[in-house]
């Protein structure tokens, strides 16, 4: 995907009779000026906006945006949601995987729309669906209110919420891979002796940790990016219920342009190492699809 | 479940424990949600549905995540063909950057996004002075959409023109095609099945999205009100009910976009696949 052509084809393409005409060298700078322009507005100025606006006072000014407790706690409440979420589903996709990978049952098809659903879905519906859940007028709201248990507005639910919505990532890299790599391996440590446990970690673990890796970096940038679903949930209490994308939120309706943008810009570099790691992953030789 | 029959260990498990989380997370509160919706009758939850400020949201959602796909339709295959085909200095590092929308919170594209076309910016100034109002109108909304959308359109038309047999084009060339048949007749419709799962892919991500609209929007009812933020703003006046009426509506549209996603994507591998066999 990102390997593309390789630069002798794109030469020898360029360079053959009749492909290097007066009309194929406007046609060509064309599309890339046009493709160039598109990206830079879309792309490019936004990234540019977000470390400008969060320098434009100084990066005296920049630092001091994270003293405020009110920032701090949002930074912790969303790395401990990340610690929770990832980790589990993690352990989800790769058990999801393995299951869809490696066997063929009645109700597969079924099973692998149901973990794309929430994908489609939308982020404010998975918060929704958890109001529905837990909330006062929610299936369990009444139980919940008398055992004096909170979830909703809480950080349980900011937990479920982030879980639904990342829920999908590490099984959809996993599975089209562990299928491509077929089970020959893992049928011949078996035949062997070699117990589930034991053939999982030490055959199919590293022949797929570079999909891993990635599959678990893009529900790390997702779980803790989310806004939608757990602004439903959230109940956006200052210092306690508060993730960064919901304290970014607060800052900019406060007219807190730098303090919004410097919490931004960790977003933003977060976003800028996924990216990284995706391009080495897939350098790696690993392909999606 | 019945199964056939393999030496690998682990079925029951993986299946089991697949299943069951996937009960609990996903399933379960979305048949919450659906009972909740279900618990008034039939001609209440029309009413609901049909309520004005409903219906325009479902205009302004549906109307501005179209025409973003389509621009999207047309923009994603022209960088999708210059990421492919040309080669400029930056091409790579532009071709990792296209996945950007996807990786950055939703929250940090609508922020930037309404920075970089405010009234007082660099280009909302040269904007407003043509007359055109990005900010706080539709216009802003579709902006936002098309950023959002624009990696699928790409990331879906990029192995389908790598997979574009250049002995049929050379073939073509050599027979005396244009290059304008020859786009015609051999690449656009060997591509045609992946740009359309790149542009439906677009419409039913744009129809959910709220992070990056919200902010640019200014979410006027009737006029810059996208659906999501209805729900949002029931769920704010305790109307459970009618949030759930809405969510069971944008429910089902997910899965009916989730099934033409899947249709064309079988169609575009039918397609790809058959050119390859020859």
């Amino acid at each position: 995907m990102a390997a593309g052509p390789s630069k002798q084809l794109l030469a020898e393409l360029a360079t053959r009779p009749g492909h290097n005409t007066h009309i194929d060298k406007v046609i060509r700078w064309g599309f890339i000026c046009v493709a160039l322009l598109f990206l830079a507005v879309l792309l490019i100025a936004p990234l540019i906006t977000v470390l400008s606006s969060a320098f434009s006072k100084g990066i005296g000014v920049y630092f001091h945006s994270f003293v405020d407790d009110d920032t701090v706690a949002a930074i912790k409440l969303t790395l401990l949601t990340a610690a929770i979420v990832v980790p589990l589903n993690t352990v989800f996709g790769v058990a999801a995987a393995w299951a869809i990978a490696k066997f063929e049952f009645s109700g597969k098809s079924i099973l692998i729309t149901a973990i794309d659903l929430p994908i489609a879905v939308s982020p404010v519906v998975s918060g929704l669906v958890y109001v529905m859940l837990f909330g006062t007028q929610g299936w369990f709201g009444v139980w919940l209110l008398d055992h004096d248990i909170n979830i909703l507005f809480a950080v349980p639910g900011i937990v479920l919420a982030t879980m639904f919505v990342t829920f999908p990532y590490v099984a959809r890299e996993l599975i089209p891979l562990m299928q491509q790599l077929g089970n020959d391996e893992e049928e011949a440590a078996i035949t062997m002796g070699a117990g589930g446990f034991m053939t999982f970690f030490r055959v199919t673990l590293p022949k797929i940790r570079w999909g891993l890796i990635y599959g678990v970096i893009l529900t790390n940038s997702r779980a803790m990016g989310e806004f939608g679903a757990v602004s439903v949930v959230s109940g956006h209490i200052r210092g306690l219920t508060n993730t960064m994308p919901l304290h970014i939120e607060i800052l900019y309706n406060e007219y807190n342009f730098v303090g919004a943008f410097a919490v931004a810009s960790l977003l933003t570099v977060l976003a800028l190492i996924t990216l990284i790691i995706k391009t080495l992953v897939e350098w790696r030789g690993y392909r999606r699809r | 479940m019945s199964r056939e029959r393999s030496v690998l260990p682990g079925f029951g498990l993986t299946v089991g424990y697949t299943t069951f989380f996937l009960s609990a997370v996903v399933l379960l509160p979305l048949t919450a949600m659906i009972i909740k919706a279900s618990n008034i009758n039939h001609a209440a939850f029309i009413k609901l549905l049909l309520d004005p400020e409903a219906v325009a949201s479902y205009k302004i959602s549906f109307g501005t995540s179209f025409l973003a796909a389509i621009i999207n339709f047309v923009f994603g295959f022209l960088i999708a063909w210059t990421l492919t085909r040309y080669d400029f200095p930056g091409r790579k590092f532009l071709d990792a950057l296209i996945d950007l929308p996807f990786a950055l919170p939703t929250a940090v594209s609508g922020i930037a996004l309404t920075a970089v076309f405010a009234q007082n910016s660099w280009l909302g100034m040269h904007l407003a002075a043509m007359g055109i109002k990005v900010v706080y109108t539709w216009i802003g909304i579709t902006v936002a959409l098309t950023l959002i959308g624009m990696p699928f359109v790409v990331r879906a038309v990029q192995p389908a023109l790598a997979e574009v047999q250049r002995d049929i084009e050379d073939a073509a060339e050599t027979l005396g095609a244009s290059r304008f048949t020859i786009f015609r007749r051999i690449i656009f419709p060997t591509i045609l099945p992946a740009l359309l799962t790149g542009f439906a892919m677009a419409f039913a991500r744009g129809i959910g999205e709220y992070g990056s609209v919200v902010f640019i929007s200014g979410n006027l009812p009737m006029q810059t009100e996208i659906t999501p933020l209805l729900i949002v703003k029931r769920l704010e006046e305790y109307k459970y009910v009618d949030a759930a009426a809405l969510g069971c509506i944008m429910l089902a549209m997910s899965f009916v976009m989730l099934l033409s996603i899947n249709l064309l994507q079988a169609w575009s591998r039918r397609r790809l696949f058959v050119g390859k066999k020859r």
